[in-house]
């Protein structure tokens, strides 16, 4: 208890940009996740194609990689510079949005044809017909797997500690400068997360699945 | 009802094929259904009698031939032919009510989406449509709520809504439970009518002998008979049209 207590300044600012990196980066994941996976099943062709392109590209790419790149590598393309935590957070949602995409093209399969089928038949649009009639009833069977995706990201975020972000990743090492035990240090971040999974994530996966489960 | 011979052909299909792969489902395909005209299509089980269906609004693709509606070819794709789609109302076997909407949005969706129509003008017309299947005290209900020949009715009222040139229905009644049949089939003789062109799949002889101006007989990708119902029912042609006919009599 000693470590949290002495250090709360590492802790608190250690996992308030934890969570900035989460939740910045869950909303542009979740958004360019469902403009892939409507990509994905566009009916022109090279939509598809480079809709699937991005998601075996980027997926089959380590994090650390697409880290290093915008961290290291972006800056030495002459583009307008940006902040580590901005770096990070692009990374994280490039990344993230090929999982998304690909949960979401999964809960596009469960929805029948027959329901953009009608939908094409009175007129809508591919858009619209994506939008209005086959997203909508995909989410729904969509809410467990986008969660792990979520889980995943919100653990995945300590990998930016590795390019100079401070996050709740990088607790361990200044703690060991403050000369501090690093095993309790280490448990205490652990168990954070957990109570962060459990505490706030499981109890919206949770709501959203009732609240869409009524609806239907 | 209007005489083919005088009006204009309003759908047109001229040498028309499709394969599936090897299979040549449509098979140089001409026809012609006039204004106000009620059409059924009949035929055995993977005759084409559905793709032919989907064709007419373009569900489905085709290899060659030329589909018009009104004089208009059907455009490939992207907004001319969602614009055209909205002139051919289509009505399917497993209903396809929007399943995350009410009714009411179900059948206002089309117009204020695609005609841009207000929420209130829609909302009235719906309504007004929805009285007339018979299904209006249900709108604020979701599909599932309704029992199919409900369903189907709404579906109905949803493709009518749009204003439509031309109705398909790919066999409407078989999804239905017996005692349902008859309730949406008078909606649709009723539509027949007032003057409705329409295109209907169905083995309902009931409803042919009643609504049809003409019958089609398809078999294997080929319209092979086609005559009035009296003709076609009491004296088909073809030997393939009278063993067709003793099986779905015996039934
Ligand atoms: N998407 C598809 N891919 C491949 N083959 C198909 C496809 N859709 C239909 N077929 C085949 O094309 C043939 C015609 O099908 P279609 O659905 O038009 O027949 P149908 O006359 O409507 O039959 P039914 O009375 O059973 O509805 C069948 O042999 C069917 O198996
Ligand atoms: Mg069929």
């Amino acid at each position: 208890m000693n470590v949290l207590i002495d250090n709360s300044d590492l802790f608190l600012t250690g996992f308030k940009n934890t969570g900035i990196l989460f939740v910045i980066s869950a909303f542009f994941a979740l958004i360019l996740g469902t403009i892939v996976a409507g990509m994905r099943v566009s009916p022109a062709p090279a939509m598809r194609a480079a809709g699937t392109f991005y998601v075996n590209f980027v997926r089959n790419t380590p994090l650390t990689l697409i880290l290093a790149f915008f961290a290291l590598g972006y800056p030495k393309l002459g583009l307008p510079n940006i902040s580590f935590m901005t770096a990070a957070i692009i990374g994280l949602s490039l990344y993230t949005a090929t999982y998304v995409s690909e949960a979401i093209r999964s809960g596009i399969n469960t929805v029948s044809v027959g329901q953009s089928e009608a939908a094409r038949a009175i007129g809508l649009p591919f858009m619209q017909t994506l939008s209005l009639i086959v997203l909508p009833q995909a989410f729904r069977s969509v809410v467990p797997p986008l969660f792990s995706v979520f889980i995943a990201l919100l653990k995945n975020t300590t990998v930016a500690a590795g390019f100079s972000v401070f996050e709740a990743g990088s607790i361990r090492a200044y703690l060991s400068e403050r000369g501090e035990p690093l095993l309790p240090g280490l448990l205490w971040v652990a168990l954070i997360f957990v109570v962060l999974v459990l505490g706030i994530l499981t109890p919206l996966q949770r709501y959203l699945e009732k609240k869409w489960r009524v609806a239907r | 009802m209007t005489n083919p011979a005088h009006a204009p052909a309003l759908v047109e299909l001229k040498a028309v094929n499709k394969h599936y792969g090897p299979l040549h489902v449509l098979q140089e395909i001409n026809l012609q259904v006039a204004k106000g005209e009620v059409l059924v299509v009949i035929g055995p089980s993977g005759s084409g009698k559905s793709t032919l269906c989907r064709t007419i609004n373009r569900l489905e693709t085709i290899d060659n031939g030329s589909i018009t509606i009104d004089g208009k070819e059907l455009p490939k794709e992207g907004k001319q032919l969602a614009n055209l789609r909205a002139d051919v109302g289509m009505v399917f076997q497993s209903f396809n009510l929007f399943a995350h909407k009410t009714i009411l949005e179900n059948v206002t969706l089309g117009p204020i989406k695609v005609k841009g129509m207000s929420k209130s003008d829609a909302d009235k017309l719906a309504m007004g449509l929805l009285e007339r299947v018979g299904v209006g005290h249900q709108a604020a209900k979701l599909p599932a709520q309704l029992s199919g020949g409900q369903q189907q009715r709404v579906a109905i009222a949803r493709a009518l809504a749009m204003k439509p040139k031309v109705m398909l229905f790919d066999e409407p009644t078989s999804a239905l439970d017996p005692e349902m049949i008859n309730e949406v089939l008078d909606v649709m003789v009723e539509l027949a009518k007032e003057g409705m062109t329409m295109v209907v799949v169905t083995h309902e002889m009931g409803f042919a002998r009643k609504a049809a101006d003409r019958v089609i007989f398809m078999a294997d990708g080929q319209i092979v008979e086609e005559a009035t119902p009296q003709e076609f029912f009491t004296n088909p042609q073809t030997p393939r049209a009278k063993d067709f006919l003793s099986k779905i009599l015996t039934n």
